[in-house]
């Protein structure tokens, strides 16, 4: 059993947690995951470890609901426990002096780029933070984003906060104002990871995405993560889950990611249902849930 | 000692037949196949034993349990005792006497087999196993002198088990490390519910926990800790590692990354581990009720796979398997329940693609017909394709049983544990021992995917000689490196 130690919405249905793990807050590092289980019956998930503190012996996850899931351990609170915490899994991230590494995160894709941000500070990059959510309140962690970037560009589809626009405008201003980027770190949905991708591909320069292939072990036993990157297999729990984005079959990885999903929905809406969601609210959910899929 | 009986009077009993389900009614549960010999089919069983002066069986057993005595044991209706002379070769008995080759091992060699058929060694050690257990005779108590050392076993599969049961019976302090949720390694992801309940494994765990084991789940050896801590901050005196060949290989053929393509291991660890066939699970597998599955191998996990397939609903499932039938690794027992249940068998037959719809969802495979041509390394036939006898079959769901590879887990933050190109770890058969010092390993991360006897054998063997160790310090360094015996 792993207690929790702080749990806070970062924006609806994103819960930050904090959460006792001294042996994986010793080890682990940036861009590395957990496999978490809720309840001793639950399924396993992956999650990437947005933070750490070896002195104090926890680890921090970053927790969107969209499946039955997440939106159960995004019920729990401090003092709360999860039944299975183990980890760190995963390659960590390479981390290297790039020159100017931007650093893109889609939705709750920036929990993920967050750590990774922190270690490109640390290896010497002049560092530029894009943070895409649909609308302002889903801009999340700008704060934890400006204290380690040298710049950050909030963006929001609807304009409500920040630069209007998708995350790949904003890069492609970037691009067009002449700047010079030498790594692009890129962490969201599948379209918005492949469109960044698209966006770096024609001036060459290096990009990263960290892909969220379904997983059941997490350790390489099972081969239901893998992925195809230039032309070859991976499991993303060993190999990745950071791979080269220009070389990502992403469109294989979304239909991978579609196996399950009529089990999902039906689970979600049992859930839903359960906890007492109202109808209307459970169909626009579902909605923005096939929306992300696609 | 048992009844005097006549050879003739011996040879004149039939073998006895394990009771089992309904081929039609287990085909639609998860329950277990066999029910086991009852006392008096048990009796009349060990009753067709010879007692042979020189039990050729031991030999056929890899790790020598005195057979002949615990029949005679069992002739004389001295169940309980017979357990305790298994073992004193065999921890797990209950578990192998369900999973072993029996008929690759002891019974091939069993004298009475070169005339009828060979006494159901295997059979009988199940029963005197569940004997035990059902009775509450399975004794654990932790030794009263104890050695002050400490021991890390990596895995909780057959070889871990093992390995612990004999260094907490020597009075030695025994951790072990499991990656899952749940102990019993490939016991319990890997081994379906109706060859092996689940209640035996923990069982046996219950056992090692009275003889004061410890247990730590959720601890992945290489990430959480590596080996070299163990031996440092985790205060450890030695380091088993028998942590299996957990990396399931592929065909490589084009199609394999579809949805609908599972690895058995991942197919096998959703529906055992996650419980995945009961309505409430938690976790998904997809839904084969009427539809067609096809299991790619031959060996003990195909059967597993393709059997669960029937036992979810599938309306056709089939093995199909690139060499004869004859060539099957599969227990014969396997291979005669799947018949049983209604599996159909494509011998001869290997997948060249997988094809897809336009959503990546598998929807058929294409075949082609082998025949055999001259013996390879493995001193099995090859199969050769014969030109020009490619088909099509639709298929919903397949899944692939070629085997497993060595987890890379360990080789990548244990530089100074040798491993070989096939990435097993270098250790002596005989003690385990790696090029570490202190560190040994055995089981299938050693010899590739093999038995779970083969993996209990050698954590017997490596207790041994972490014992040795761990009294008198001595470690001399590791000879050459030996492939392992894998095809």
């Amino acid at each position: 059993m792993f207690r929790i130690l702080e749990a806070r919405f970062l924006a609806p249905d994103v819960k930050l947690f904090r959460i006792e793990a001294p042996k994986i807050a010793a080890k682990r590092k940036a861009g590395q995951f957990v496999i978490v289980r809720v309840t001793g019956d639950g399924e396993r998930i992956p999650l990437t470890i947005a933070d750490s503190n070896a002195e104090e012996g926890w680890i921090t996850l970053i927790v969107q609901g969209v499946g039955k899931t997440t939106k159960l351990l995004n019920t729990r609170e401090a003092g709360d426990t999860v039944h299975d915490v183990a980890g760190p899994l995963g390659t960590p991230s390479h981390i290297e002096n790039f020159g100017t590494a931007v650093s893109i995160g889609g939705g709750v894709g920036t929990a993920i780029a967050w750590p990774t941000a922190v270690a490109l500070k640390q290896a010497g990059n002049h560092v530029i933070s894009i943070i895409g959510g649909r609308t302002r309140e889903y801009v999340i962690l700008e704060e934890e984003m400006r204290a380690v970037a040298d710049e950050v560009y909030p963006c929001t589809d609807d304009g409500s906060y920040g630069f209007h626009g998708f995350v790949t405008q904003k890069l492609q201003e970037l691009i067009d104002e002449g700047r010079r980027l030498d790594f692009v770190l890129a962490i969201g949905p599948i379209p918005m990871m492949k469109a960044v991708a698209d966006v770096t591909r024609s001036h060459g320069i290096r990009t990263v995405v960290s892909l969220n292939p379904i997983m059941l072990d997490g350790t390489g036993m099972c081969g239901a993560c893998r992925v195809t990157v230039g032309g070859k297999t991976y499991f993303a729990c060993v190999d990745g889950p950071e791979f080269d984005g220009h070389q990502v079959d992403f469109d294989l990885l979304a239909k991978r990611n579609m196996t399950y999903r009529e089990w999902e929905q039906r689970k979600l809406q049992e859930f839903l249902a359960e906890h007492g969601e109202e109808p209307c609210r459970l169909e626009q959910k579902l909605r923005d849930l096939e929306k992300e899929g696609e | 000692m048992a009844r005097k009986l006549t050879a003739k009077e011996r040879f004149q009993i039939p073998r006895q037949h394990m009771p089992e389900q309904p081929p039609e009614v287990r085909a639609c549960n998860f329950e277990e196949v066999n029910l086991g010999f009852d006392e008096d089919l048990a009796v009349r069983e060990a009753d067709r034993c010879l007692q042979c002066p020189k039990p050729k069986c031991e030999e056929g057993c890899p790790v020598n349990i005195k057979i002949r005595d615990f029949i005679a044991l069992v002739a004389d209706r001295k169940f309980d005792e017979a357990a305790k002379k298994i073992k004193e070769d065999n921890s797990l008995p209950a578990i192998c006497g369900r999973v072993c080759p029996q008929e690759e091992q002891c019974e091939a060699q069993c004298i009475v087999g070169k005339r009828s058929d060979p006494v159901a060694i295997g059979h009988l050690e199940r029963f005197v196993a569940d004997y035990e257990r059902k009775r509450g005779l399975m004794k654990a108590e932790p030794p009263t002198e104890k050695s002050g050392k400490r021991v890390a076993i990596v895995g909780s599969g057959p070889a871990g088990l093992s390995c612990a049961t004999d260094l907490a019976k020597m009075g030695h302090d025994v951790v072990v490390f499991e990656a899952l949720h749940e102990l019993g390694g490939v016991l319990v992801y890997g081994i379906p519910e109706f060859r092996l309940p689940k209640e035996i494994v923990r069982a046996e765990i219950e056992q090692l926990e009275k003889l004061g084991v410890e247990f730590v789940t959720d601890a992945v050896i290489g990430m959480t800790d590596t080996v070299e801590e163990l031996l440092t901050v985790g205060g450890f005196d030695a380091v088993f590692l028998g942590v299996g060949a957990g990396l399931p290989r592929f065909m490589g053929i084009p199609g394999e990354n579809l949805v609908g393509v599972y690895s058995a291991n991942e197919f096998l660890t959703r529906v055992n581990l996650m419980k995945a066939y009961r309505p409430d699970a938690e976790t998904p597998v997809l839904d084969v009720a009427g539809k067609n599955v096809a299991v790619f191998g031959g060996g003990n996990t195909a059967m597993d796979a393709v059997r669960t397939a029937k036992r979810l609903g599938a309306k056709r499932a089939s093995i199909i398997y690139r060499r004869s039938e004859a060539e099957m690794p599969a227990r014969n027992e396997e291979i005669k329940h799947a018949k049983e249940e209604g599996v159909e068998f494509l011998v001869l037959t290997n997948p060249v693609e997988f094809l897809g719809d336009e959503n990546g969802w598998l929807r058929a495979a294409r075949l082609q017909k082998m025949e055999l041509g001259e013996p390879d390394d493995s001193g099995r036939r090859r199969p050769v394709p014969i030109e020009g006898s490619e088909y099509v079959m639709e298929i919903d769901m397949a899944v692939i049983a070629i085997g497993n590879g060595a987890n890379p887990m360990i080789r990548k933050t244990s530089p100074a544990i040798e491993h070989t190109k096939w990435g097993t770890i270098v250790a002596d058969r005989k003690t385990g021992k790696t090029t570490m010092k202190g560190v040994f390993a055995g089981g299938d991360i050693v010899t590739g995917g093999a038995t779970v006897i083969l993996a209990a054998g050698a954590g017997r063997r490596a207790a041994l000689a972490i014992d040795e160790y761990l009294r008198t310090g001595r470690w001399e360094d590791l000879g050459q490196e030996e492939p392992p015996a894998e095809a």
